[in-house]
């Protein structure tokens, strides 16, 4: 076996632009599926509190489906399941466009979108009626002391909740190496294949996965800082 | 389609619940339940061994475990099994089942976040207990063993059953290096009908959809029974609950 060697990596053009274009498309996948979950738990919290028990029950069996079976299978059915029973047309428009982002976007995206929505609730539901009580005596209409009153103390109970699952949303956009999207994980096989440095490429590759994950994670706390209204209320 | 699912099951559920078991390693459902079981009985001592470092003031015990922590916190289980995959048989030197590599993963994967539920259990017993059992005589060794893990252990019970619950679903993971598990068993499977893969990736999300599904309820049921139990006696940190099912409760 040859020596630790760095450079025999980074040394290299073509493994460096592979390493990049594998961060670019693990920050598509990351992003674009992070904004489809944080819009969908959105919609899926609304239609809990909507009248009627027909939206109520639409939740919980997403919620239920989502969060019991594993984030792979739901990639594995998403890509080799459901691609296969759409029209044609669609199917070669897909084709044309990077199917495989696609589906990896649309997968995580409503798996992680249960998560969320389900962070947001508990937050929701951790904000003491009373609140809404004391705004409503307070003169605020409902929708009002929704949006000055219980928002924003529920979005701040469900920060450190949502930080938690969008740090393990961009871990698992590695998943979608599964269904064959070239992103960091897919860069680093191919470079291990390529250059026999096993350990280099996955220590190269762990680290950036951390820094990133611990951007994510610094950027809650430093959020979650931001909103806490004891420091906010300081001069 | 329903006629499809029903005769892909009645064509291949030998193949879904064993593998090629006696032909070839066991796999399938049992490999699947037996690597988890396998891996939250390993995990949970370490987890045990993990949370008493952090929570010591020595900084040798503390620093590398928190590190630890947050190292499988920050990096994708995937990666970590591309590493197992690669280190293990070089720590070993022989030819390692897959098998074997995807549960020492998991034991250390589950084991990190385990420990950190295990530390939110004693955090969240209060420094009170503490305080009498060493007031009473006990040693910080003797306190932990007689006084705080019992408690702490019991009230994180539902918490330890969402961690198996991941853990089954991490084991699916185990696809990329090969471990014969459900998830291979239906890829195998799919590989020889190749029309169907829908039906195929179905059944597969409906079996875990069944099992993951009923450990939850048992989680949620035994969370009320404690709950009601020690109701008046647990404080009610909301926030630092949340944080806790948060980490539990991970989407793999």
């Amino acid at each position: 076996m040859s020596s630790f060697d760095l450079t025999e990596i980074l040394g290299n053009p073509e493994y460096v632009s592979m390493l990049l274009l594998g961060i670019k498309m693990t920050f598509v996948v990351a992003i674009g599926s992070w904004t489809l979950a944080m819009t969908l738990a959105l919609l899926l919290l609304g239609l809990r509190y909507a009248p009627g028990p027909f939206g109520n029950a639409f939740v919980t069996v997403y919620v239920s489906y989502h969060r019991n079976v594993p984030t792979l299978v739901q990639l594995l059915l998403w890509y080799f399941g459901i691609f296969t029973l759409m029209p044609d047309p669609v199917t070669f428009w897909l084709n044309d466009h990077n199917a495989e982002a696609i589906f990896a976007v649309i997968g995580l995206g409503l798996c992680q979108a249960a998560y969320f929505s389900e962070d947001l609730r508990s937050g929701m539901r951790a904000v003491s009626p009373g609140q809404m009580e004391a705004a409503r005596a307070l003169g605020h209409s409902y929708v009002s002391a929704m949006r000055f009153v219980m928002v924003p103390q529920g979005v701040r109970n469900a920060l450190p909740a949502l930080v938690n699952h969008s740090v393990s949303l961009f871990k698992n956009s590695s998943l979608a190496v599964a269904i064959g999207v070239a992103e960091l994980t897919y860069a680093v096989k191919e470079i291990e294949n390529l250059s026999f440095r096993t350990f280099e490429s996955y220590l190269l590759v762990t680290v950036l996965y951390l820094v990133f994950s611990l951007m994510i994670m610094a950027a809650g706390a430093y959020i979650a800082r931001r909103a806490d209204p004891l420091r906010r209320a300081r001069p | 389609m329903i006629s499809d699912i029903i005769a892909i099951i009645r064509d291949y559920w030998l193949l879904l619940l064993i593998g090629q078991y006696p032909n070839g390693p066991l796999g399938g459902l049992a490999a699947t339940l037996i690597l988890s079981v396998l891996a939250i009985a390993f995990a949970f001592p370490v987890s045990i061994a993990l949370a008493l470092a952090r929570l010591s003031k020595s900084p040798f015990l503390n620093w590398p475990v928190t590190a630890l922590v947050y190292f499988t916190r920050g990096v994708p289980l995937l990666m970590l099994i591309l590493w197992g995959y690669f280190l293990v048989p070089l720590a070993t030197g022989a030819n390692v089942p897959s098998f074997l590599t995807m549960l020492v993963t998991l034991v250390v994967y589950q084991g990190a976040f385990l420990s950190e539920v295990v530390r939110g259990g004693v955090v969240a017993l209060g420094h009170g207990q503490m305080e009498a059992a060493r007031a009473l005589g006990h040693s910080y060794l003797g306190a932990m063993r007689y006084v705080i893990l019992p408690q702490a252990l019991y009230n994180v019970i539902p918490s330890i059953i969402s961690v198996f619950v991941s853990t089954i679903k991490d084991t699916t993971l185990g696809y990329v290096i090969n471990v014969p598990d459900l998830t291979f068993a239906a890829s195998q499977i799919n590989n020889q009908l190749l029309t169907q893969p829908f039906q195929v990736f179905f059944i597969l999300a409906a079996v875990y959809y069944v099992i993951c599904w009923s450990l939850t309820r048992v989680a949620v049921a035994t969370e009320g029974r404690i709950t009601r139990k020690r109701a008046g006696t647990v404080p009610l940190q909301t926030a630092k609950s949340l944080k806790l099912a948060a980490l539990t409760d991970q989407p793999s």
